[in-house]
């Protein structure tokens, strides 16, 4: 004999009264899907849900035949995959979730970066922006052209300003970045915006001064710490040979004098990093980084001329990135907090509602809207990687000068926007269709 | 268990009226005409107060018999200065509104309610009570402006419409520096007018604790009894969000709310991140509880695996969540950081068992009502059980 199920009270309704309303039918709610594997699909929507099935129970959902009693249905229905006659509001929800992650396309741009100077001390054989040797002054950003970039950047309606000064050796032109901090501060005190400065620095030429300028500014470090002593100065040549001893020295310094999270360091994958996985996020660990950031070599400057992008394939770099994050989640576990930033970045795609600053992964990308480069003569770049391609000879990304366009120009010129609508996966054919 | 309620013999003299007590301070009334003296025993009546209370019954009339006295009941002896009192001369009630020392002072503004929930420990009234909101409107500005939380409750506060913002406004009026927690079901924020006035009221302190049984609306509106309200209530939270206002999520805990927890909590964090503050609550064991508790009944073990899985979720998308009214006993250890001493003073209790507990003082305990159905798995804890203080359990000011 069954057991008695427990009743409620006769004043009250049961659960099927309110059930009933489900009906029969539902509809489709915006989805994409993808094959995972041989044996599921994942579907994705535009505002992040994601939902992982079986092929065959993927099927029944298209064809409008999967059981409404099912606990798949139920969980297709919480996370806005399908609509039936129980509630509307789940058209509100998506609406506030596609809001949410597009929430940092209303402030446009906010990344502006600095080229203040090509020039270089270093001879990285992966250098992506084709440095020029210490001398040569031609390659250093005018004080003329500092200014209109300035003007430029305080077009942008952003809240939050990121100003980054990135070079060659940035602090080879430290006048400059002197001048840029003053004048940006000065006409912030009526802009009121939140202003955040960030020096990209081998951090070679750091002194007193200009630790005690950034203290008083409020600058924050960026360096490059590519791991291990031995690879760190094998990657990243320079006349005697120390490069990791003076960017540890100098992540030292900076860290006493402006605090520990005033300074962040990135790294490059080199074919000799591939065999290190485990060194480099020591290495990182050792000098105090609670994070890293895994990167592979970019296409583009020295990176193609001296033949190290095609130093390693694809396959080599995901093994790397595996056995990295594989000993990352392991130190975790062992109790030392430790990310790796690219992996969060998804992450937070995948699992939250909310967007991130990344320029990359965007739709549309964040070429021009969200960050933008102001090159050391005066010509503006959709992104990092735009310059880095225009100094090899290929100017497609180039938005126009400082010195004759303006910002309304600039931001409404066919080149960007033409890049801008082909990198929208809402409406770019095949992309439209992509679980992914 | 504390109570509010006594009875005094009738006098059929005239309408109730809401009075701070004085007790312990001669001399001469700050606002006598709203404020009602307890006589020690023997003492003269000091002239000059609106009425007058003895709890020792010596008292029968005052001096020259102008004023009656009103023989304080056994059960109500605690009162003390600055306490709040309403006083129906005709029915010999005597109310206790409000307590100067309790950090767990509500308002219940009306018993009528548009939900009729399964498990609602305060079922509701259909009827006119105005009377509430009138006494209320007269003991605001005699509470203690130091107070440092203040509840509102129901019923469903919402249907009072003008008079609920007239609570509002003398709140921030008289009590400015005291939080103001509303309960409600918020069903009718799906008017974005009425999120408005809230937000014209701009009162400093405020936050609208909102309930979510699920995140199937028909799942949601069985435990509610009403088609519909989660669609009025999910969007009632996001108007009340776009107009500012600070909002809790209350998830009360029972057999037919425990099967969907985890995907509850997903849903909460992925739809509705703003939210300030979510409250996983167990059982009160009062109103029609007890009219469906063979349906409502799960002893909190039998749910700890969905329990642990929401609040996992809940915290990795740094939302702040809470568990109220269990006892750490029927708790997973790694729970009991969020765990906190919720039951209001006056209905707190704890059993034999406990008093063996090493751990009782960082333990909320029970109910009074929880003599009607405990869980099975009540246990005392040994001192070398628990390694070291229970930091994490703090006592948390709020009307449950």
């Amino acid at each position: 004999m069954l057991p008695t199920l427990p009743l409620l009270n006769d004043r009250f309704l049961g659960a099927a009264a309110f059930r009933a309303r489900v009906g029969t039918g539902y509809s489709l709610l915006p989805l994409r899907l993808i094959a995972l594997d041989a044996l599921r699909y994942v579907l994705t929507n535009f505002a992040g849900e994601h939902v992982v099935l079986p092929k065959a129970i993927a099927r029944q959902f298209i064809r409008h035949e999967l059981d409404s009693n099912s606990a798949v249905y139920d969980e297709l229905k919480s996370k806005h995959f399908l609509l039936d006659d129980d509630s509307t509001v789940a058209l509100d929800l998506l609406a506030v979730k596609y809001r949410t992650k597009q929430s940092l396309l209303a402030n446009f741009t906010s990344l502006f970066m600095f080229v203040v100077t090509l020039r270089c001390d270093h001879s990285c054989p992966y250098c992506q922006v084709s440095r020029q040797s210490v001398d040569r002054h031609a390659y250093d950003m005018t004080i003329a052209a500092a200014d209109r970039a300035i003007d430029f950047m305080f077009h942008s309606p952003s809240p939050a300003i990121k100003v980054e000064f990135q070079g060659g050796e940035s602090l080879l032109n430290f006048e400059l970045i002197r001048h840029i901090v003053t004048r940006v501060n000065d006409r912030n005190v009526l802009e009121g915006r939140d202003i955040r400065f960030v020096i990209a620095t081998n951090l070679m030429c750091l002194s007193d001064e200009i630790l005690s300028f950034c203290k008083e500014h409020d600058v924050f470090i960026s360096t490059s710490l590519d791991g291990p002593r031995t690879l760190h100065n094998q990657n990243r040549p320079r006349p005697g040979g120390d490069s990791y001893e003076v960017a540890v020295a100098g992540i030292g310094r900076s860290r006493e004098a402006l605090g520990a999270d005033r300074v962040a360091a990135l790294m490059t994958t080199t074919e000799a990093s591939l065999s290190q996985p485990v060194e480099i996020v020591d290495e990182y660990v050792r000098q105090g980084f609670n994070s890293i950031f895994l990167r592979p070599l970019s296409p583009y400057g020295f990176a193609v001329k001296t033949g190290l992008v095609t130093g390693y394939s694809i396959e080599q770099w995901l093994d790397f990135y595996r056995r990295s994050l594989e000993y990352i989640v392991e130190l975790n576990y062992r109790g030392i907090p430790f990310r790796e930033d690219y992996s969060s970045l998804i992450l937070r795609k995948i699992l939250t509602p909310y967007p991130t600053g990344y320029v990359d992964l965007q739709s549309p990308a964040g070429i021009g809207i969200s960050g933008i480069v102001f090159n050391y003569d005066g010509d503006i770049y959709a992104s990092d990687e735009a310059r880095m391609l225009a100094e090899s000879g290929d100017r497609r990304f180039r938005l126009g000068n400082l010195h004759t366009d303006s910002f309304e120009e600039v931001m409404s010129s066919d080149n960007l926007i033409d890049i801008l609508s082909e990198t929208m996966t809402e409406c770019v054919p095949m992309c439209v269709d992509c679980g992914f | 268990m504390i109570k509010l309620h006594g009875k005094m013999p009738k006098r059929d003299d005239g309408e109730p009226f809401v009075v701070r007590v004085v007790r312990g301070t001669p001399g001469s009334p700050l606002a006598g005409d709203r404020e009602a003296y307890i006589l020690g025993p023997d003492e003269v009546a000091p002239p000059g107060y609106r009425a007058y209370l003895s709890a020792g019954g010596a008292h029968l009339q005052s001096p020259g018999q102008t004023r009656v006295i009103w023989p304080i009941p056994e059960e109500l002896s605690y009162l003390s200065d600055g306490d709040i009192v309403r006083i129906n001369p005709k029915t010999g009630e005597l109310w206790v509104v409000y307590r100067r020392s309790s950090p767990f002072n509500a308002m219940l503004l009306t018993e009528r309610c548009n939900s009729n929930c399964l498990m609602c420990s305060q079922p509701p009234k259909a009827g006119d009570d105005s009377h509430l909101v009138k006494a209320y409107l007269d003991a605001i500005p005699l509470m203690a402006p130091d107070s440092a939380e203040l509840g509102i409750t129901g019923g469903e506060p919402t249907l009072l419409g003008g008079s609920l913002l007239q609570v509002l406004r003398a709140c921030k009026e008289h009590l400015p520096d005291t939080a103001l927690h509303m309960l409600s079901n918020g069903r009718l924020f799906n008017y974005l007018s009425l999120c408005r006035e809230f937000e014209a009221i701009d009162h400093p302190d405020f936050m609208i604790g909102i309930p979510l049984y699920s995140d199937i609306p028909h799942r949601h509106d069985f435990v509610v009894q009403a088609a519909g309200a989660f669609d009025q209530t999910v969007r009632g939270i996001m108007n009340l969000a776009r107009c500012g206002q600070r909002i809790e999520i209350r998830m009360v805990l029972h057999r037919e709310t425990v099967d969907r927890l985890p995907q509850f909590a997903r849903f909460v964090a992925r739809n509705l991140p703003f939210v300030e503050h979510i409250a996983l609550m167990g059982l009160e064991m009062m109103g029609y509880v007890k009219m469906n508790l063979e349906a409502l009944w799960i002893d909190p073990v039998d749910y700890r695996q969905q329990l642990r899985q929401a609040v996992d979720v809940l915290r990795q998308h740094d939302l702040n969540v809470s568990i109220y009214n269990h006892q750490l006993c029927v708790l997973d250890r790694v729970l009991w950081p969020v765990a906190r001493k919720s039951i209001s003073d006056w209905k707190n209790e704890y059993i034999d068992k406990c008093r063996e507990c090493a751990i009782q003082d960082s333990c909320g305990g029970f109910f009074a009502s929880s003599s009607l159905r405990r869980s099975a798995h009540i246990a005392a804890f040994q001192s070398h059980e628990v390694c070291s203080p229970i930091a994490g359990v703090k006592k948390q000011v709020s009307n449950v």
